[in-house]
């Protein structure tokens, strides 16, 4: 649960990524700032899947579904000829992923474990024929958003998102929102019944919990908030295509949040920043970056069980003198699959 | 649409499933007995092709490509068990799903280092180029039975060896409680081993065969890893008569999909699979049939 230190984490973490913008230059150029906001934009992706996956045990392969329908909301929502109004488009965007996610959660949850898996998958991948078959939005050309949403009060402009420092703070204050309302949910009952249904969902329900509707419920959540990376993805990229709706992008997202640590949202962000920045890195040394990120991911899994989170715990002296702490947990394997 | 074209899109079809039928068995086999959500198997079947292309222009022969291929893959799946898996099982699964993604990029850049980024065609024996005529105007290539043949051949193997040998008893058990079986005596991490190995050369056989017809080309393994999920799960998890008969309604469904609704053919598949799984969610089949 999140404690009075791993807030103080994230405030500090925070803190530190804000002053980005202001570094001297060879980091705080404005390449680096894409990056970043690459990073972030992926971490808020990861963060919302890392609710399903990790803390209520639900593994979906389909969540691209909800991030890419919000990316397409934008594109086909926005006017074609000047900025749209980013409230409107943000509500929109969220709104149309939360609202997928309901009208899907409504029907994989019948569904359980390795099967749950397939059919999210299944259902992404209808999604994902409908936007590269149907006419309605651009087909495999993908659709494109000339101007970035303005995002104004009474006429007047709050902030300018075709500067890269802006549209940094403003993922930057995204992702500080989802942080927010993962660690908020994580501290309400609502939480504690989600971790309650991922240890044990049978005894939940003969505690008296409906845990379809909490399952649902965190579906739709995390459905929104997949949302608002869509949305933050469209709108910086001005374009999609439904490359963004395919399984390499859901398993992506679950290849970060199993490499970060599964159940931790730190973990979450870690491993989106280690996967966005090691495939960067990688592909600046060699056109063979894969074998390098492949092999870092095979060490990772050979070499540290419980994902990068594990790594500060693995290195000090306290932990290396007590080795069934580090194992104990490992070797239960948790009731995900069956 | 006449009763030629109609015959000739059942073929199709029945060719089709039976393909898939031979990727998706390995899959199930890896799913059923040892848990794992191989998402590596869709490499295995791109390496597959890739063999036969290599091995054929090193052989000059197709047929001895196919041999030497299965031997290889069968060792190959072996070693690859002990080294990347056989310390993976005590752990949450998901950490198998990360391994096989890692194993995925480097089989996929391993690919393109030591063979290239070019799509390859691969020529098929002498003896199977040929093709026989249906009807007064319509033939039908013999590659394609061939591809029938062996599947079907592998297939009534699979069945022979797993309903009437101690082998087969053995994995059945092992689908059903693992720590039963172990608790028999059997030696489960050397079952493992060989059931992995099994998958894996099923999935390169798979793609050997096909490697004449689809050609080779990068990425081609992922297309076939979601499709075969598709069949494992619509048949029931660790179910070999539910993977036959998955693939062979896919393969209905795909081919004449496309003969009659081209736009909706690439999602006709899932829709099938969802409207399969909301009636039966645990599939058409039990486990360990």
């Amino acid at each position: 649960m999140a404690s009075l230190s791993s807030l103080r984490g994230w405030a500090v973490a925070f803190a530190l990524l804000a002053t980005l913008p202001w570094l001297p230059a060879p980091i705080g150029t404005p390449y680096h700032l894409e990056l970043a906001t690459q990073v972030l934009t992926m971490a808020i992706f990861a963060l919302s899947l890392q609710l399903l996956v990790g803390i209520t045990g639900l593994v979906s392969l389909g969540h691209a579904a909800f991030y890419g329908a919000a990316a397409y909301a934008v594109t086909a929502l926005a006017p074609q000829g000047e900025a749209g109004n980013g409230w409107g488009l943000l509500l929109a965007a969220v709104g149309s992923a939360a609202l997928l996610a309901l009208v899907i959660g409504a029907l994989v949850m019948r569904t359980q474990a390795v099967y749950f898996i397939m059919v999210t998958l299944a259902f992404a991948q209808l999604v994902y024929f409908v936007a590269h078959d149907s006419p309605w939005f651009g087909g495999s050309d993908g659709a494109y958003l000339y101007f970035k949403p303005a995002f104004s009060i009474g006429g007047q402009l709050l902030f300018d998102l075709d500067r890269p420092a802006v549209f940094y703070g403003f993922t930057l204050g995204c992702t500080a929102f989802t942080v927010a309302v993962l660690t908020l949910v994580l501290r309400s009952r609502f939480g504690h019944a989600l971790v309650g249904i991922r240890h044990n969902e049978q005894r939940m329900r003969a505690a008296g919990f409906s845990t379809q509707g909490y399952k649902l419920a965190a579906f739709v959540l995390a459905g929104a908030l997949a949302g608002l990376a869509g949305f933050l993805y469209a709108t910086r990229s001005g374009y999609v295509n439904p490359e963004i709706l395919s399984w390499h992008q859901s398993g992506n997202a679950l290849v970060m949040i199993i490499l970060g640590g599964l159940g931790s949202l730190p973990g979450a962000a870690i491993g989106a920043a280690a996967f966005v920045l090691l495939a960067e890195a990688f592909q600046a040394m060699t056109s063979h970056w894969q074998l390098l990120l492949g092999g870092f991911i095979i060490a990772i899994v050979a070499l540290l069980p419980r994902g990068l989170v594990g790594l500060p715990a693995l290195l000090t002296p306290a932990r290396r003198r007590a080795p069934s702490a580090e194992a104990a947990p490992a070797a239960q394997p948790r009731e995900v699959l069956p | 649409m006449d009763l030629t074209t109609f015959l000739i899109q059942c073929l199709n079809s029945v060719q089709y499933g039976l393909l898939l039928f031979l990727v998706a068995s390995g899959l199930t086999l890896i799913f059923g007995i040892m848990g794992v959500i191989n998402l590596a198997h869709g490499a295995f079947y791109m390496v597959g092709a890739y063999l036969a292309f290599t091995l054929a222009s090193l052989t000059g022969s197709f047929e001895a490509a196919l041999l030497l291929g299965i031997v290889l893959s069968v060792v190959f799946g072996y070693v690859l068990e002990w080294c990347f898996f056989s310390f993976l099982y005590e752990r949450d699964h998901l950490q198998q799903v990360l391994m096989t993604f890692g194993l995925i990029l480097v089989a996929e850049e391993l690919r393109s280092i030591l063979v290239g980024n070019d799509v390859h065609g691969v020529p098929m024996p002498a003896w199977l180029a040929g093709s026989i005529a249906l009807g007064p105007d319509m033939t039908y290539p013999v590659y394609r039975l061939f591809i029938s043949a062996v599947c079907l051949a592998v297939a009534g193997g699979m069945y022979a060896v797993l309903k009437h040998t101690r082998l087969g008893m053995t994995v059945r058990a092992g689908a059903v409680n693992r720590e039963m079986v172990q608790s028999l005596g059997i030696n489960i991490s050397l079952l493992y081993r060989v059931v992995f190995a099994a998958g894996l050369a099923l999935a390169v056989l798979a793609g050997m065969i096909a490697a004449p017809v689809s050609s080779v080309y990068p990425g081609m393994g992922g297309q076939v890893l979601i499709v075969c999920f598709v069949v494992v799960v619509i048949g029931g998890i660790g179910s070999i008569k539910g993977a036959l008969v998955a693939a062979l309604l896919i393969g209905f469904v795909d081919t004449f999909g496309k003969v009659f609704w081209q736009e909706a053919a690439g999602a006709l598949v899932y829709v099938l699979m969802a409207v399969i799984l909301l009636c039966k969610p645990q599939g058409l089949f039990k486990q360990g049939t």
